[in-house]
Formats: structure tokens, sequence, C-alpha cells
């Protein structure tokens, strides 16, 4: 029981991390359509941000700052690159955004060098906040929770709540009337892309400590953070959050519970052959649940893709 | 393959040739003298094995570009279907009696099976949809197989990978392609004859509706081809020349691991076909030339080639996003009205300072590179063929002044050149 809350909580944790990230991507997919491929890059700008700041002013500074400069360049990159390619199609601007995503992974090693950074947790939130049963669960996980959460609940209240969000959903739906009404649809793209970019910088400022600031940061999630709002539905905001939680989750149980493929085959009745050691299913039969954690996120995203094309949440097939 | 596309207005009812598989003869004979004589040009043995790897990167980003640039659909997991039919290669090599009864040569042909088998497997969900969907599907599946190298040990072998032994198979008219040179005119034969292949499935009706789906879906639905199907058999084709290409790597090599099928390797193809250019049949054979010689030369050269290949594909992107094929292209009206020669000074003019200051810029970032992370007390650096210590000032005007006076004149002479090009391209108005 303790083991399954714990479990919980942490893939409470990688969920709304996930979902911090998946969140900007998919507004931005939403309102441009295109994907941008170097979102992840932008998490990890904003983890080697903050240490940089951190090293100067402290944690605290670095959680102000880093966002603000990331979504500067991002903003930056949208006004300056994108822009200038959305003339030759979406096809360019994925393209685009991969090798910015190259561009930028070479830029931090060039800057920062290819080993990891000691950015850690800082002294204040480094307790442990309470016990479940042997296990400890930190701080700074919580507070991990809380600031994904009223990052969410923020989003939330300025996309339906303000005159701001009422202008940027119209300018999903219907980008031409929202210019002939009289206002700057480019700037309004500007925006959001600085503010998508500027979440996934949020994202590395506070996932930097825990999963260690490095070159690869971004690649490692990367991917996993597409194949969230695929599962999700692409554009759909709710489906991000809850394939994000699912994918969280998913990865953490099978992780901790050590689930034996060859357990499951004897439970359906299928004898494990006589000489495994050369048997060509060799493989399948000593599979296990932490061997393949990683991968289930892109065989789900697969069986969504065969069985409902649109995602969880997906509305409409682009 | 300067094949003249354009219909001859004299003539109304001009079959069109668009079905017709007619071969202009001439690039592919050059072609092929080419591929027999450059060996006796490069004779050492590095020279043999770049331009083995040129070859198979040319097939390769020649399949690639099936989808991308005919079919306009973005795939960032084709290295899966290179890795797969080169991993199904070298089992066929470690099937002793299996291999031993065809020559070598044949090889390929199976690893460009498989590779179309398991593009028949992926491309029957995948294709429902191009663009984005299709993108992220590709990258989806891609993660997923290249994750199950290292799970499926029996068929990927792990972390160590595949190996096998290339002359064990039956002999081929006595030769049992011991030497890099012999591989060199299997993979040379292979070049030619995969891109012929190539060339003329652009040519078929399924090659040229790859194009009209590409354009426009809905047009083509409407004339009674099912979009879907057309992106299945580009998508297929596709698959079966990129296991072809990494069959051809399984015999150069010898070993296939993880790193064939991962996305990295992916990415590197979208990269070579894109920089090569998209719009042309032959823009992907530059590419992977260039690239390829990017790579060795590069590499050797200084630790942030991958930074300078970056930068060059995002500037591709964003300035020339037909390539370097679209850029020679952009030449030819100029050529055929004559005016051509008017262009060559304003291009030394803006061009060879561009240069100039662009290595400047280079110098400066080579040397903040050597100053922020070399060892400690280790203050000499070699450069553009100069020693000097770049924890002083000196070299860093220097580095910093080219730069500016470079690319200053550039910029200076730049409205000279986009008048002389202005000038070149419109017709009539005698120079």
């Amino acid at each position: 029981m303790d083991l399954i809350l714990v479990n919980l909580i942490d893939g409470l944790v990688t969920g709304l991390l996930l979902f911090m990230l998946s969140a900007g991507l998919t507004l931005i997919f939403s309102m441009m359509g295109v994907l941008n491929f170097a979102h992840a890059s932008f998490y990890m700008l904003g983890a080697y941000f903050a240490y940089q700041i951190s090293i100067a002013l402290g944690f605290w500074m670095g959680l102000l700052i880093a966002p603000l400069i990331v979504g500067v360049i991002g903003a930056g990159v949208e006004r300056y690159g994108l822009r200038r390619v959305h003339q030759y199609g979406h096809v360019p601007e994925l393209i685009f955004t991969f090798g910015l995503a190259l561009l930028i992974e070479e830029m931090v090693q060039f800057i920062w060098g290819k080993n990891t950074m000691p950015y850690s947790v800082p002294e204040v939130l480094n307790f442990t906040a309470f016990s479940v049963g042997a296990n400890s669960i930190p701080a700074y996980k919580i507070f991990m929770i809380f600031t994904s959460v009223a990052i969410f609940i923020g989003l939330l209240f300025v996309l339906n709540k303000t005159r701001v969000g009422m202008i940027i959903q119209a300018a999903l739906s219907y980008p031409r009337t929202v210019e002939a009404l009289g206002h700057n649809v480019p700037l309004i793209f500007m925006g959001v892309f600085g503010v998508g970019t500027a979440l996934a910088g949020v994202a590395g400022v506070i996932a930097g400590p825990v999963l260690s600031t490095f070159p690869g940061m971004a690649f490692v999630l990367g991917s996993i953070v597409f194949v969230t709002i695929v599962i999700g539905g692409l554009g759909s905001l709710w489906g991000a959050l809850v394939a994000s939680l699912l994918i969280g989750w998913i990865t953490t149980f099978a992780k901790s519970y050590n689930i034996q493929m060859s357990d499951i085959l004897n439970g359906v009745g299928i004898a494990t052959p006589e000489n495994l050691s050369d048997s060509v299913l060799r493989d399948l039969w000593t599979v296990t649940s932490p061997q393949i954690a990683d991968i289930l996120p892109y065989i789900l995203m697969v069986l969504i893709l065969i069985f409902r094309p649109a995602g969880l949440f997906g509305k409409r097939e682009s | 393959m300067n094949d003249e596309l354009t219909t001859d207005p004299s003539k109304p009812s001009q079959r069109m040739r668009a079905g017709s598989l007619h071969l202009t003869l001439t690039p592919w004979v050059v072609a092929a003298f080419l591929l027999i004589v450059l060996p006796f040009v490069f004779t050492n043995n590095s020279a043999i094995t770049i331009m083995n790897q040129m070859w198979i990167t040319v097939i390769f980003a020649l399949a690639y570009n099936m989808l991308l640039g005919q079919g306009g659909m973005l795939s960032f997991g084709h290295a899966v279907y290179a890795g797969v039919g080169g991993f199904a290669c070298m089992h066929i090599m470690n099937m002793s009696d299996f291999f031993a009864s065809f020559p070598l040569p044949v090889l390929p042909l199976f690893g460009g099976l498989f590779g179309m088998g398991l593009a028949m497997i992926v491309g029957s969900f995948s294709t429902r949809s191009a663009g984005t969907v299709f993108a992220m599907i590709s990258l989806g599946v891609g993660e997923l197989i290249a994750a199950c190298s290292v799970i499926i040990v029996a068929f990927f072998g792990g972390e160590e990978g595949i190996s096998g032994d290339r002359t064990y198979a039956m002999p081929f008219f006595g030769n049992e392609f011991l030497q890099p040179i012999d591989v060199y005119y299997l993979t040379s034969f292979w070049v030619l004859l995969s891109a012929a292949l190539m060339y003329l499935w652009s040519r078929t009706p399924v090659g040229r509706m790859a194009n009209a789906v590409r354009d426009n879906p809905e047009r083509a639905e409407f004339l009674g081809y099912s979009s879907r199907w057309v992106r299945f058999y580009s998508f297929v084709a596709s698959g079966f020349f990129a296991g072809v290409a990494g069959g051809l790597f399984g015999i150069n090599y010898e070993i296939l691991t993880e790193e064939n099928l991962n996305t990295a390797s992916s990415g590197v193809i979208l990269l070579v076909t894109f920089l090569g250019g998209v719009g042309f049949f032959f823009g992907p054979i530059i590419g992977a030339i260039v690239f390829t010689l990017l790579q060795t030369v590069l590499s050797l050269q200084t630790e942030l080639w991958a930074f300078y290949v970056g930068a060059l594909f995002l500037a591709t992107v964003m300035f020339f996003p037909g390539g370097l094929a679209g850029v020679l292209m952009m030449h030819v009206p100029a050529i055929k009205m004559g005016k051509a020669g008017g262009l060559v000074v304003p291009y030394i003019k803006t061009l060879l300072p561009a240069l100039i200051g662009i290595l400047g810029l280079s110098a400066l970032v080579e040397m903040t590179f050597h100053y922020r992370h070399a060892a400690t007390g280790d203050n000499e650096m070699t450069l553009f063929w100069t020693t000097f210590d770049s924890h002083a000032i000196l070299p860093w005007v220097i580095a910093g002044v080219i730069t500016a006076v470079g690319l200053g004149i550039a910029r200076v002479t730049a409205p000279a050149l986009k008048e002389a090009w202005s000038e070149a391209n419109s017709a009539g108005g005698k120079l």
C-alpha cells in the first residue's frame, strides 16, 4: 500500500513535469499548426540558464529570470526564424525546428561542455516533507507538484477568463476574422510561442536539479513529449494533461514493480519452453517490466494511432 | 538528369512524358564512368572507404527523398528500415549454409526485402495521413524499434550489435570480396542500379501520383486515386531502397549496431537530403557527397563540426529551402539566356569576402571554445596553420577585424550582386 502511494506521487511529479512541456507544445501546435521540435531544447535552456543564474543570485532568482530569458529567445525564434520559414509550408517549419533542436544542443555543449552541471536542489527545500511507511518524500517533489498545478490553473484562468485569453482562443480557430477585428495576430502568435517556450523553461528550471542538467536532457524528454501530445490528441490541453499523467504513472509503476513476462505467459497458460536459451522467442520470455518501462509510451502511442488516430481527446484530424 | 518537363507549345496535343520510362542516357553514362574511374584517382584505402560510405549515403538519401521530396512525407525514423535491412543481412551472413549458396552482390536484395517488409507493416497505419501526423508516427515507431534493439537481443544483438564475415559467400567469379576495392565496385554497382530504379520509379504513374498527392491530396482523391495507397506505395518502395542501403552498410563494415537505427541516424539522413535539395532528383546525391566530405574532413579539423553542420542546415532551411540543388538550378535560366557570365564578377566580389568573414567568425568560435574548454595551462592552439596563444589579445583582434571587414565588404557589394542577378534573369535588354 505504501509503495503504491509513493509511486502515485512519483508518477504525478513526472506527469506534471511532462504536462508543463506538452501544454506549451500543444498551445503552439493548435495555434500555428507547427509542432515545435525544439520545445524540449527550450526546456534544457531553462535548466542551464537557471543553473548559471543560481550560481550568482540563488535558485529563486533563477526560477524567475531563466524562464523569461527562454521566453524572449522563443519569441525571437518565432519572429525571425519560423515566420520566415512559414511561407514554405508546414514540413519546412518542422524541419526548421528540428535543425534548431540540433543547433541548441550543440550550442549548449559549446558553452557549458559535455559534463553534467552541479545544479542542485536549493537548501530551503532540501528536507523530507513527510514519510510514507519507510519511504521519505522530499519537499522538493511537493514543491514541483504545487508549481506545476499553480501554472496549470493560471493557464486555464488566463485562457478562459481574461480578454487576452479570449482573443487567443478566437485566434486559434479563426485567425483571419480576429485579424479583421483589428487584433495583431502575428503578435499573438509570437506571444503564444514565447509563453509556450517560457513554460518549457520553467519545467527545465525545476526539473534540472532532480533529473540532472546535461546536454542530452532535451533528447531524453523530447520524444516523450511528442508522444504525450499525440496520445492526448493534437491541440487538446486536457488531452495533454491526461496523457501526461497516464505516461507518468505507467512508466513509474512499470519501473517499480518487477513484472516478468514469463509469469504473465505462464499465468495465461502457456508453459515456458524447455530449452529457453536456444529459443527464438527467448527475449520475449525474459522481458521484465522495468526493462520496457521507457518504451511503453511508444507502444501506447502506436496503439492509440491504430485504434483512435485523433488521440484520446483529439477533435479533428489535421 | 536534366530532362525537360516543358511541353512544346506548338504541339498542343503532345503526349504527356510523365508516364514514359524514357531515360536520358548521358548523365548515367557519365556517372558510371566516374564510378569506375574514381578509385584509380584516389587509390588509398581510406579514400575508398569514404567513397563507399558516400555511395551508401547516396542510396539512403535517394530513398529518403522518395518520401520527403516526391511524396511530401517527413519521416523522423527512416534509419529503422535501413537498420533492419542491414541486421537481416548480417543474420543471413551468419547462416553459413544459406549464405554460401549465393554470391555476395545478391545480399543487399535481401536487406531491401526486409526493409520493405517492415515498411509494409508500419506503412499500413502510418500512411493514413501525411504532414505532421505522419512525422510524429514515424518518430514514435523509430524510437520504439530503436529502443527494442536493446531488449530483443536475439535479432539486434544488444549493445555490441551483430557482426559477420562477408567472405563466406559463394565466390563471385572467383572473387571473395577481401579487399575494400572489391566492395567498392559492388557498392558502385548497387548505387547505379538503385539510383536508376528510383529515377524510373519517379517517372511511373505511381511516382507521378505521389507528386500529385504531395501537392494536393484532396484533388488527387477527386481524380479517383486513394492518396493513402499512393503514399503507401511510395513508403514501401522507399523502405526497400533504405534496406538495400542497410545491406550495403553491413557488407562494408561487417557489423551493425543500435547506432544504425536510432533517431540520430534518422536525423542525419534528413539533414543530408535537405541540404542537397528535395526538389530535384539529384539533390540528395549532392547532399550525400557534400555531407560525407564535410563529416570526414571537418571532423578531422575541429571538434565543433556538428555545430557548423547544424548552423549550415538551419541556414539552408531558412534561406535556401531548395537546398544545394535548388541553388544550382536557380542559375539555369541565366545560363540558357547566355547571361551567366555577367554574374561571375559580382559573385567573386560578394562571396569571397563573405567566405573570408565566415572563416574569421569560425576562428572566433574556435578560439572561444579553446579558451573555455582547453585544459588549464594549455594556451597554445593551432588554427589555419598558425599556432598562437588563445589567451593573448592580439589573435582575437585579428580574427575580429577579419570577420568585420569580410562581412562588411560582402554587405556593401551585396546590392550590386542583387542587381546583376535580376539583370541576368530578365529576358531581353542586351547588356
